[in-house]
């Protein structure tokens, strides 16, 4: 019995010890992620994707200087660039006054996340990206790769503009797609319904109509 | 010895001309059948073979599945090419959340891989070796599947599995049902695979997801969009 007192006060330092730095812990933690929310307040990026493609003339076409000055004068501020299985590797540069800040990678298992992340997106012309990006609602600019074969591709992209979805442009004209756009005449696309092909299956097969 | 000679020639003959006859009426019969819906107004389960596409088309796919009642269409088998890892992983996940639902029961469903006829960027020459070798193969899995109801979207890899049905229709092995899904990235025209199915009457329905396309073949069905 005689021993347990002072093992106890111990105990009582550390722990006061203990409580006092994760204290002092929490409060820088909370500093730093006020200091993210402000930075993520004023960033707006911009997300290139070309998916599993090899598209070097969109990756080229959006590290030329005209088209960083036309984003940076629309207000975005971060330019990140998923160039697949490219050659041409884009430059890398910090935000300065007056310039994007550019980052790139090939691939990456989180597109979702960039593209929650994004404030406008620039896609090759696949479905899949293409309807990933508008079911997310987010603005986008499809590049259609002019050097396919078969470019049965444009078409959807072309119909999906003519419906005012998301905007459609070459690698030659994006930036001038950039300086034209006007983000708030592009209308929500509304979400696909399997439910007329089931029904047609059923009743193709006798199946009675629920 | 000679008469008997001539008449066992001219009796194969007329055997072989009657053949020949018996099977063009039956293809014509098969043809004509196409696309007349099942009179049956059977409750039972139809075995279902799935044929994914890859991307885009695999996730169309889905989402058809995903508005079909599953009791009714089961046993499902899904079938994928063998370059493509994705598709049947993706199928394997949609099946995995109906077991969740369904409380731990086990649905049956099977998943296979099929050699395509030719990979992208393949020479013309070897094409034709990987191609007798993928029709045998599509043969053997057909043999073995004999499904009732075949759903599929493109690409390439559906057709012979869909010729393939349309042989055991005429041989009479096994009745199905052909739906095929262009998918929705085909607005002006459709794709090769669509175009044979369409225009040779195997798929008993069609279905288009652009009305303008349905303007241009008029035996498809418009249903609006599946993404």
């Amino acid at each position: 019995m005689s021993h347990r007192l002072p093992l106890c006060r111990v105990d009582r330092e550390t722990h006061k010890a203990w409580l006092c730095q994760r204290l002092i812990c929490e409060y820088n933690l909370c500093i730093k992620k006020m200091g993210e929310i402000e930075d993520s307040e004023n960033r707006r990026m911009v997300f290139v994707t070309v998916g599993t493609t090899l598209f070097d003339a969109l990756v080229r076409a959006v590290d030329t200087k005209e088209f960083k000055q036309e984003l940076f004068r629309k207000g975005y501020t971060h330019l990140l660039i998923q160039m697949g299985r490219g050659f041409y590797t884009p430059t890398k540069s910090e935000a300065e006054d007056g310039s994007v800040a550019v980052d790139y990678f090939t691939f990456s298992s989180s597109i979702a996340d960039h593209l929650r992340s994004a404030s406008l997106v620039i896609s090759h012309a696949g479905s899949g990206s293409i309807f990933e990006t508008l079911r997310l609602g987010k603005p986008l600019i499809v590049v259609v790769n002019e050097d396919l074969m078969d470019n049965h591709q444009s078409e959807l992209a072309e119909e999906l503009a003519e419906r005012k979805h998301l905007y459609c442009a070459r690698p030659r004209t994006l930036h001038r797609t950039i300086a034209d756009m006007d983000l708030a005449s592009l209308l929500p696309y509304p979400a696909g319904d399997a439910t007329p092909v089931a029904k047609l299956i059923n009743r193709f097969l006798g199946f009675p109509d629920d | 010895m000679e008469i008997n000679d001539e008449n066992l020639f001219s009796i194969s003959i007329v055997i072989i001309i009657g053949l020949i006859f018996i099977s063009i009426v039956r293809v014509i019969y098969v043809i004509y059948q196409t696309g007349k819906p099942l009179h049956s107004k059977s409750q039972k389960p139809m075995s279902t073979l799935i044929v994914l596409g890859s991307g885009g088309h695999t996730a169309e796919m889905i989402n058809v599945l995903s508005a079909l009642q599953k009791d009714r269409f089961m046993p499902r088998v899904y079938v994928a090419a063998a370059t493509d890892n994705m598709s049947l992983q993706k199928a394997s996940v949609l099946e995995d959340s109906l077991v969740d639902m369904n409380g731990g029961k086990v649905v049956s469903a099977k998943f296979m891989q099929i050699y395509r006829s030719r990979e992208v960027g393949q020479s013309y020459i070897t094409s034709i070796g990987t191609t007798l070798i993928a029709i045998a193969h599509a043969l053997w899995l057909m043999i073995k599947i004999r499904p009732q109801v075949i759903l599929c979207n493109g690409p390439g890899t559906c057709v012979p599995l869909c010729v393939i049905a349309f042989l055991f229709k005429v041989v009479g092995i096994r009745w199905s049902s052909v739906f095929y899904v262009e998918s929705i990235a085909r607005v002006k025209r459709l794709s090769l695979s669509g175009l044979l199915l369409y225009k040779l009457k195997i798929a008993d329905q069609f279905y288009v997801q652009w009305a303008q396309l349905q303007r241009k073949y008029p035996r498809a069905h418009y249903v609006g969009s599946l993404m």
